[in-house]
């Protein structure tokens, strides 16, 4: 174990998939220069010369080029610089990779990896802090991945640029630095296998992303009114590891489940949903969304503060289900 | 590759097989046994024979919703393509594509494409798969002249010039943009004038003509395979029918049409040039006729007796098995 920022075990994933396999290389904006905006890409270019372009400001193009690169074998990591881009490429991914399978009848294969930086890290409004998860949850044909720690980021990296399908990986800009132990060497964790992240009695807490950071904040504040509850870390959210959730509901009976991503049909909707078909006769309260309200994310630091969720929206939602 | 009475009759053969399947499958149409729509490809038979008859089989190609005639070019057998268009088990791709997605990844036909200019970004990437291998393969993307309209044309061939890719750029320009002149909503006459904006070689051929194809493409092919980059070949053609199934074509005249297959056949243009250098003779003729009416036949009687997909197939294909993965 050593102990690393999010941004390193990633480096460190993307590092040792691209020496053990020679079909992976690296497509991006600025991806080469600086060692990348997040620096998630930095030392690619000196230690795997030929294997990392840096392209133009063209994101249709740069996912296009994947989908080609994929199908003729390749495993194309592409780095978009901020998720709200992928808008710009949205035909490349929903029509072409996720689709390509299908279509030609298990003919092509499209193992690409589009890593997506999201949410809010610096204030940068609307169009640079977006959180997109259920777009791609309702595609199928593409594998949505949202890791919460250090540790999950290198596992569930190297896993996705194994797999030999499409892969949205959802990066919280805000988890960058967040530092945590990550095994060395060979590390993988399988897609739709959610994570434990505290076992608990009373409330079942599905966490998404950085949501588990702050349910494990939100468990230590519930422990002193006497609630003790369990975390579930779907880390992938397509395939959703339905049993494991359900398995929690069953043993506690009340759900709270949370994420940044819009709880109007978002991510979180889709689970709640599940939960509510498949435990019902479980439950003893109502399901419970925790989410970012319907709106753009907006600039000013105050008004943030009533979009993006916190421990203390978990700390009384879990009093809701608990009442 | 130099251009041989054997490649004449290769290209020659190639587009009666492709002119009779898109007619057989339109008469499967009127029975009521294929569904859903058809671009059909006939009068543009001699881009597709005059690109393919210059590549290898591990030559990558895309194509376009209207690719009938780029599958048959680069090898694929029509059988298994009628019945695909059929929505039977035995198609090309199991019956979940159909006439849009037809493809042979056996051969590295990577697929018809029902979104327009979309092929032109992943072919651009098989190229740049050839390139990091460092293998000699050349990638070919088809696209109609609507398709130099959208940003992925702007996007992909930019970076395709920008790192020297193996890949040749195909638009077939047939002059109708679906039911719209191209005149009436592009301000560049010919595509091939694009080129310039990306550094890359244009050049504008007589698609009627599969002997200027072959040639012009010969060149293209040769220079991306030496690690000369890409170019941009832009056929004029036309199309024998409307865009699509049920097309009323009232934006041309069926004067304009009778002119066209008059005067601008394809198959009558290569007959031509063959008959003149004693390559084909009458006899020969109507042995490529009849071989090729006999293997159109052949494969509607293929599809019409093939079987339905079974019910589980509608869940499969999806993903590999993401459960395997790791």
């Amino acid at each position: 174990m050593t102990v690393m920022a999010f941004n390193e075990a990633l480096r460190e994933a993307l590092h040792e998939e691209m020496a053990r396999d020679e079909s992976v290389f690296v497509m991006g904006e600025d991806v080469i220069t600086h060692g990348g905006p997040y620096k998630v890409t930095d030392g690619v270019a000196e230690k795997f010369p030929g294997r990392i372009f840096e392209t133009p400001i063209a994101e249709a193009g740069i996912v296009g080029l994947g989908v080609g690169a994929a199908m003729a074998g390749m495993n194309p990591v592409i780095e978009i610089m901020y998720l709200d881009f992928i808008t710009c490429a949205m035909d490349e991914v929903v029509n072409q990779a996720a689709k390509m399978r299908y279509m030609t009848g298990g003919q092509a294969s499209v193992p690409m990896v589009v890593r997506l930086p999201c949410g809010v890290g610096r204030l940068l409004a609307a169009q640079h802090s977006q959180i997109m998860e259920s777009w791609f949850m309702h595609v199928p044909g593409l594998q949505v991945v949202v890791p919460s720690t250090p540790a999950d980021g290198k596992g569930l990296l190297k896993t996705a640029i194994r797999s030999p399908d499409p892969v949205m990986f959802f990066e919280y800009k805000r988890t960058y630095t967040h530092k945590g132990e990550v095994p060395e060497g060979e590390y993988l964790i399988p897609f739709g296998k959610a994570d434990i992240k505290r076992e608990g009695e009373d409330v079942t807490v599905v966490a998404i992303g950085p949501m588990v950071q702050k349910s494990l904040e939100a468990a230590v504040l519930l422990e002193d009114e006497g609630y003790d509850i369990e975390i579930v870390d779907p880390r992938t959210l397509s395939p959703l590891d339905t049993e494991t959730i359900c398995e929690s509901v069953r043993k506690t009976g009340r759900v709270v489940v949370c994420g940044e991503d819009s709880s109007f049909a978002g991510s979180v909707s889709e689970i709640a949903a599940m939960i509510a078909e498949s435990c019902f006769s479980d439950l003893k309260a109502p399901v419970v969304r925790v989410g970012s309200p319907h709106v753009p994310m907006p600039f000013s630091a105050e008004l943030v503060k009533h979009v993006v969720p916190e421990a203390a929206n978990v700390v009384s939602a879990v009093n809701r289900v608990m009442n | 590759m130099s251009l041989t009475q054997e490649k004449c009759l290769k290209m020659y053969t190639d587009m009666w097989r492709i002119r009779l399947f898109e007619e057989e499958a339109n008469r499967q149409t009127n029975l009521g046994n294929v569904v859903g729509t058809l671009h059909m490809y006939c009068g543009e038979e001699a881009v597709a024979v005059g690109v393919c008859a210059n590549l290898r089989d591990d030559d990558y190609v895309l194509g376009t919703h209207r690719s009938h005639g780029h599958c048959i070019a680069k090898g694929a057998e029509s059988d298994k393509m009628m019945a695909e268009l059929f929505g039977k088990a035995t198609g090309t791709c199991k019956g979940k594509g159909g006439s849009m997605h037809v493809a042979d990844f056996s051969l590295n036909m990577l697929g018809a494409n029902g979104i327009v200019g979309a092929g032109i970004g992943p072919t651009t990437g098989t190229a740049l798969a050839s390139k990091i291998r460092g293998t000699d393969q050349v990638s070919v993307c088809f696209f109609g002249d609507g398709a130099a309209a959208r940003g992925t044309f702007h996007e992909a061939i930019a970076m395709g010039s920008l790192w020297q890719l193996p890949v040749v750029y195909v638009c077939e320009n047939n002059g109708y943009q679906q039911w719209v002149p191209r005149k009436n909503v592009a301000v560049v006459d010919s595509v091939a004038d694009m080129a310039g904006s990306y550094s890359i070689p244009g050049v504008s051929v007589n698609g009627q003509d599969a002997i200027e194809v072959y040639e012009v493409i010969a060149e293209a092919v040769a220079r991306a395979r030496s690690g000369g980059g890409p170019s941009l070949i832009e056929a004029r053609t036309y199309r024998f029918y409307g865009h699509s199934l049920g097309d009323e074509q009232q934006y041309r005249t069926e004067e304009e049409v009778e002119e066209r297959k008059l005067n601008a056949d394809p198959i009558n243009i290569l007959r031509d040039f063959m008959t003149e250098r004693n390559w084909l003779s009458s006899a020969d003729d109507d042995q490529v006729q009849q071989r090729a009416g006999d293997e159109i036949t052949r494969a509607a009687k293929f599809a019409e007796e093939s079987p339905w997909p079974e019910m589980g197939e509608v869940g499969t294909d999806v993903l590999f098995d993401a459960k395997e993965v790791a």
